[in-house]
C-alpha cells in the first residue's frame, strides 16, 4: 500500500498509521505526543478520562478510541481543545482529593503531569472533598482511593497482564468508585504482588507499594527531569 | 440476613429460572432484591461463584441500577417521582406528609424495617401525577386523603394486594388522534402483507416511507435494518426500547398499553425483515406494572401463529421475551441498553460499530423505540403513501407529544410533523406560558419568541416529552430539578459527564441560592459546554442543555439571583465577617465589664 493511502495529519503534520490502528496508538507510533490518562499502549483502550480529545474532521472524539483514517485531518493543539483538556483534568483535580504537595507520587504522577503540560495554574471549580475509603489492609500494597481517577487502568493490567482481574468499577455517576475482587472487598484477601503491573500502571497515587516513598529527591523525579511530552515525542 | 441455606435454594432457584445465563444476571438481581429487599453480599458472592462471573461485575451491577441496593430497604419501598411536573403538583410535600406520619427520613429504612420512602426519576406519570411507586408498581393522582390512607395501610400491614385498586389505575388520557392512533390493525395483518411482498420490497417500502426512528435520533428507520440485514454474521436480533425515561415522556406507556400488538408485529416484521429470530423488549422497570398485560399479549400472539417457532404458518420463527430494567435512564441509549440486556452495567459502548454492525452479544442488532416498530408494521399494512401523506418533507408522518405542566388537558397527542408549538399549546388548554421544555430535559427550554417554531426533526425534534410551566414557575427551579436528574443519571463512566453534571447541579444549586456571582454564570457556561462537547455519549452531550438554554433564554431570570447583581463580588463581606464581627464585640463587651 502506498503512504498517503495510510496517512493522516495531526496538527498538519502527517503520521503515517497501520490498519486498524487508533489515532492515539498511530501518532504515539510516529512521536508525537497527544496528552492521555485513561490510555495506555499495552492496553485495550476505555475512552472515558477524555483528555485525549482531538477533532476529527470536525468532530471531536477521543483519540484512543477513534480509529485513524487516511486523509483524515486530525486537530489536537489547537486553542479550544487545550482549554477544554484542561478543564477536563480540572474536573479530576476538584473530583477526588490529590494533595500533591505532600504526596509520595508527586513528581511522578502522570494527573499532575498532564496538568502541567495543559498550563493548568488553578482549579478554579469548587473542590468536592469527598470521603472515600481507603484500604490498606495489605502488608504491601495500598489502595488510596481519594487519588484514583476512574481510569480502569488497573482494572485493565490485572486482568489482562497480572492475570488476576483484581479490580473492577462501581457504583454510579459522581459516586464510580474502584472495587476489590474479594470477599470482603480488602486488597488482604487477594494475590496482589508489590510487582504487579496494576500498580505500575496507575498514572496517580491511587495503588502505592507500601514502605516505598520520596525516593528521589525533588528535581530527580521523574517529571523533575523532563515534561510528560518529553517521554512521548521523537523530537526530543 | 436470610440464612443460607435457603438463601442458597432461593438463589438456585432464581438462577434456573433464568437458565443459570450469566446475561440474565439483571433480571436475577431484580428477583433477589424483591424477595428479599436488598441483594445481600452473600447472594452477591454465590451468584458470582455459580455464574462464573467475578464478584467485582456483580457488585458492580448491584451498585448501578437505582432499584437494586447493598443494604435492606423497608418491606414496602414507596418512591415517588420527583419529577417537575410531579413536584408542581404537590409530590414533595405529599412525601414529607408521608415521612411524618411514618415517623421516618426519606432514603432511610424505618428502624422497623417495615418501610422505605424515597424519591426516585420521572415514573412516567406526569399526565397523572404526583406518582409514586410502591414496591415497583406505579400509584397515580395521589393526594392528601391517598397519603394519609396509605399511611395507615403501611402501619396496618395490609397486603399491596388489598389496597385500593383505583390507586393503580393508570388512564391513558389520549386527547388527540391522528392516522397513528387511530388506525385500528387485525392481528397479522403486517406480517401477512409484508409475506407477501418479499422482504427486500418490504424494506424498500419502509424507506419509501420515509420512517425516522421515534425514539430522538431520527435516524431513518430503513437505513438501520438494512445495515442490519448486511452485516455480515449468521445470527442477528431485534431490541425494542421500551427504556421511555426522558422526564415527562409517557406516550410509550400508552403505546404498550394500547397498542402492544402492533408494536409485537413490528417487531416480527423487523425480525423478518433482517432475518433476525430472536427479539427483546427492553421494558423500563418504573412499567413493571405493564408485564403480566404484555406477556398475555405475547402468549395469545404464540397461540395465534403471529409469534413463536410457528409464525405465519412456520415459514420463519421469531418470538420475543421481555427485559426489565431497574431504573437508570442511561439504559435509553441503545448501546447501554444493550449491555443492560446483557446483564451489565448499563454504560454506553465506543461507537462505531454502531448496534447494527455489532449489537447484543456482539451480533448485528436492530434497535427501535416502541413507537417505531409500530409505525413500521403499519406502513406494512397500509403503505408507504399512507404514511407519507402527512407531515414535512424531512419529517413524515405524525408525531405523538406527551404533554404536561401547566395545562388544562395533560395527555397524549398526535400532530403531523411540522405543527408549530403555538398551535399545540393552544390545544392543550396552556394559558399564559412563560416556557416550554420540549423533548424533555434533554431537548430544550424555549420561551414565547421560539412559540411559532415547528416541530420536526428540522426544527423542534422531540422525543415527545413536553412540559409547560406558565408564569408563577421558577425558572431557575426548572434548569436545577433537570440539572440534579443528569447528575443522578450520569452513569459515570467518562470525565465530563460525571463530574460536569456534578458540577453544573452545584453551580446551578447556588445561583438558585441566591449565593451565585457572575463569575459563577461564566463557569456555568465553560463547564456546560466542554461536557456538551466531549461527553462520551447523548446523555452527557445533552445534560447541559438545561443550563445552557436558561443562561441563552432567560439569562435575566439567573441573573437577577445573584448576589450583588451583575457585575459584583460572588461573596457578601459583611455577611462573612459578621461572625467575627459578633464575637469580637462580646470580648469587647466583657472586657467593658471585666
Amino acid at each position: 500500500m502506498s503512504e498517503t493511502k495510510n496517512t493522516f495529519t495531526l496538527d498538519g503534520q502527517p503520521v503515517v498509521f497501520e490498519a486498524g490502528q487508533t489515532i492515539m496508538n498511530a501518532a504515539l507510533a510516529a512521536g508525537h505526543y497527544i496528552p492521555h490518562l485513561c490510555h495506555h499502549r499495552e492496553f485495550k483502550p476505555h475512552g472515558s478520562c477524555k483528555v485525549c480529545t482531538v477533532r476529527v474532521n470536525g468532530w471531536l472524539s477521543a483519540s484512543c478510541t477513534t480509529p485513524a483514517s487516511a486523509g483524515a485531518k486530525v486537530e489536537s493543539e489547537a486553542p479550544d481543545i487545550q482549554e477544554a483538556r484542561r478543564r477536563i483534568v480540572q474536573m479530576l483535580f476538584i473530583e477526588g482529593n490529590h494533595f500533591c504537595p505532600f504526596c509520595v507520587k508527586s513528581g511522578n504522577c502522570q494527573l499532575q503531569a498532564v496538568a502541567y503540560h495543559l498550563g493548568m495554574e488553578d482549579t478554579s471549580l469548587p473542590h468536592r472533598f469527598p470521603s472515600r475509603a481507603m484500604d490498606a489492609s495489605h502488608p504491601d500494597v495500598v489502595l488510596d482511593r481519594d487519588r484514583c481517577i476512574n481510569c480502569s487502568l488497573c482494572v485493565r493490567a490485572s486482568r489482562d497482564a497480572d492475570g488476576k482481574d483484581l479490580f473492577g468499577l462501581s457504583g454510579r455517576g459522581i459516586d464510580t468508585h474502584l472495587v476489590v475482587n474479594s470477599s470482603t472487598g480488602l486488597l488482604k484477601d487477594t494475590n496482589i504482588d508489590a510487582n504487579d503491573r496494576a500498580i505500575q500502571v496507575c498514572p496517580t497515587g491511587a495503588l502505592l507499594v507500601k514502605r516505598r516513598g520520596y525516593e528521589q529527591p525533588i528535581g530527580e523525579r521523574r517529571f523533575d527531569a523532563q515534561a510528560i511530552e518529553c517521554e512521548f515525542e521523537s523530537k526530543y | 440476613m436470610p440464612q443460607s441455606s435457603s438463601l442458597e435454594r432461593v438463589l438456585t432457584r432464581i438462577s434456573a429460572r433464568y437458565r443459570d445465563e450469566p446475561y440474565q444476571l439483571l433480571q436475577m438481581l431484580r428477583a433477589v432484591q424483591a424477595s428479599y429487599s436488598h441483594v445481600p453480599q452473600s447472594a452477591m458472592q454465590f451468584l458470582a461463584r455459580h455464574l462464573g462471573v467475578p464478584l467485582s461485575q456483580v457488585q458492580g451491577v448491584v451498585e448501578f441500577y437505582a432499584f437494586l441496593h447493598e443494604t435492606p430497604r423497608g418491606r414496602y419501598d414507596v418512591r415517588f417521582s420527583d419529577n417537575i411536573t410531579d413536584q408542581m403538583l404537590g409530590s414533595r410535600g405529599l412525601c414529607e406528609r408521608l415521612c411524618q406520619h411514618l415517623e421516618l427520613t426519606p432514603g432511610q429504612p424505618r428502624a422497623d424495617g417495615k418501610v422505605t420512602v424515597d424519591y426516585t426519576s420521572c415514573t412516567g406519570m406526569s399526565d397523572q401525577g404526583p406518582a409514586a411507586l410502591v414496591n415497583g408498581l406505579a400509584v397515580t393522582r395521589l393526594d392528601v386523603g391517598r397519603i394519609d390512607e396509605m399511611a395507615d395501610l403501611i402501619d396496618a400491614g395490609i397486603a399491596l394486594e388489598a389496597w385500593p385498586r383505583d390507586w393503580f389505575a393508570v388512564r391513558d388520557h389520549i386527547r388527540r388522534s391522528g392516522p397513528m392512533l387511530d388506525l385500528q390493525m387485525a392481528p397479522g395483518a403486517a406480517l401477512e402483507a409484508a409475506v407477501a411482498r418479499g422482504a427486500s420490497s418490504t424494506l424498500a417500502e419502509l424507506a419509501r416511507s420515509g420512517l425516522r426512528g421515534r425514539g430522538g435520533a431520527g435516524y431513518l428507520t430503513a437505513h438501520k435494518w438494512r445495515f442490519c440485514l448486511e452485516a455480515p454474521g449468521m445470527e442477528r436480533f431485534i431490541v425494542c426500547n421500551a427504556d421511555e425515561g426522558e422526564p415527562g415522556t409517557f406516550k410509550d406507556r400508552v403505546l404498550l398499553t394500547r397498542y402492544a400488538d402492533a408494536l409485537f408485529e413490528g417487531m416480527a416484521l423487523a425480525g423478518f425483515v433482517v432475518g433476525a429470530r430472536e427479539g427483546f423488549l427492553y421494558l423500563r422497570g418504573e412499567y413493571e406494572y405493564l408485564l403480566p398485560h404484555l406477556e398475555s399479549v405475547l402468549e395469545r400472539r404464540r397461540e395465534e401463529g403471529l409469534l413463536g417457532g410457528n409464525l405465519l404458518g412456520s415459514r420463519v420463527g421469531f418470538d420475543i421475551s421481555i427485559h426489565l430494567g431497574a431504573g437508570a435512564y442511561i439504559c435509553g441509549e441503545e448501546s447501554a441498553l444493550i449491555e443492560s440486556l446483557e446483564g451489565k452495567r448499563g454504560q454506553a459502548r465506543v461507537r462505531p460499530p454502531f448496534p447494527a454492525i455489532r449489537g447484543y452479544a456482539d451480533k448485528p442488532t436492530v434497535v427501535n423505540n416502541v413507537q417505531t416498530f409500530i409505525q413500521a408494521a403499519q406502513i406494512s399494512a397500509m403503505g408507504s403513501a399512507w404514511f407519507a401523506e402527512q407531515g414535512t418533507e424531512k419529517s413524515r408522518g405524525t408525531v405523538l407529544l406527551s404533554i404536561s405542566g401547566d395545562v388544562a388537558r395533560r395527555g397524549v397527542y398526535e400532530y403531523p410533523f411540522g405543527v408549530t408549538v403555538k398551535e399545540v399549546l393552544a390545544d392543550c388548554g396552556a394559558g399564559a406560558v412563560q416556557a416550554i421544555q420540549i423533548g424533555g430535559p434533554s431537548g430544550h427550554l424555549i420561551g414565547a419568541a421560539d412559540f411559532e417554531r415547528r416541530i420536526a426533526f428540522e426544527d423542534l425534534p422531540t422525543t415527545g416529552s413536553l412540559m409547560v410551566f406558565d408564569w408563577s414557575r421558577d425558572v431557575v427551579g426548572v434548569v436545577q430539578n433537570f440539572s440534579r436528574f443528569f447528575q443522578h443519571e450520569s452513569c459515570g463512566f467518562c470525565t465530563p459527564c460525571r463530574v460536569g453534571t456534578t458540577v453544573l447541579r452545584q453551580l446551578i444549586d447556588k445561583v438558585a441560592s441566591g449565593h451565585a456571582s457572575a463569575a459563577d454564570l461564566d463557569e456555568l457556561e465553560a463547564c456546560g459546554m466542554v461536557t456538551r462537547s466531549l461527553s462520551h455519549c447523548g446523555l452527557g452531550q445533552t445534560a447541559p442543555n438545561p443550563v445552557l438554554d436558561g443562561l441563552k433564554r432567560f439569562r435575566p431570570v439567573l441573573e437577577a439571583k445573584l448576589l450583588g447583581g451583575t457585575d459584583g463580588p460572588g461573596f457578601d463581606l459583611d455577611a462573612e465577617l459578621s461572625e467575627a464581627r459578633k464575637i469580637s464585640d462580646e470580648s469587647l463587651k466583657e472586657g467593658q465589664h471585666g
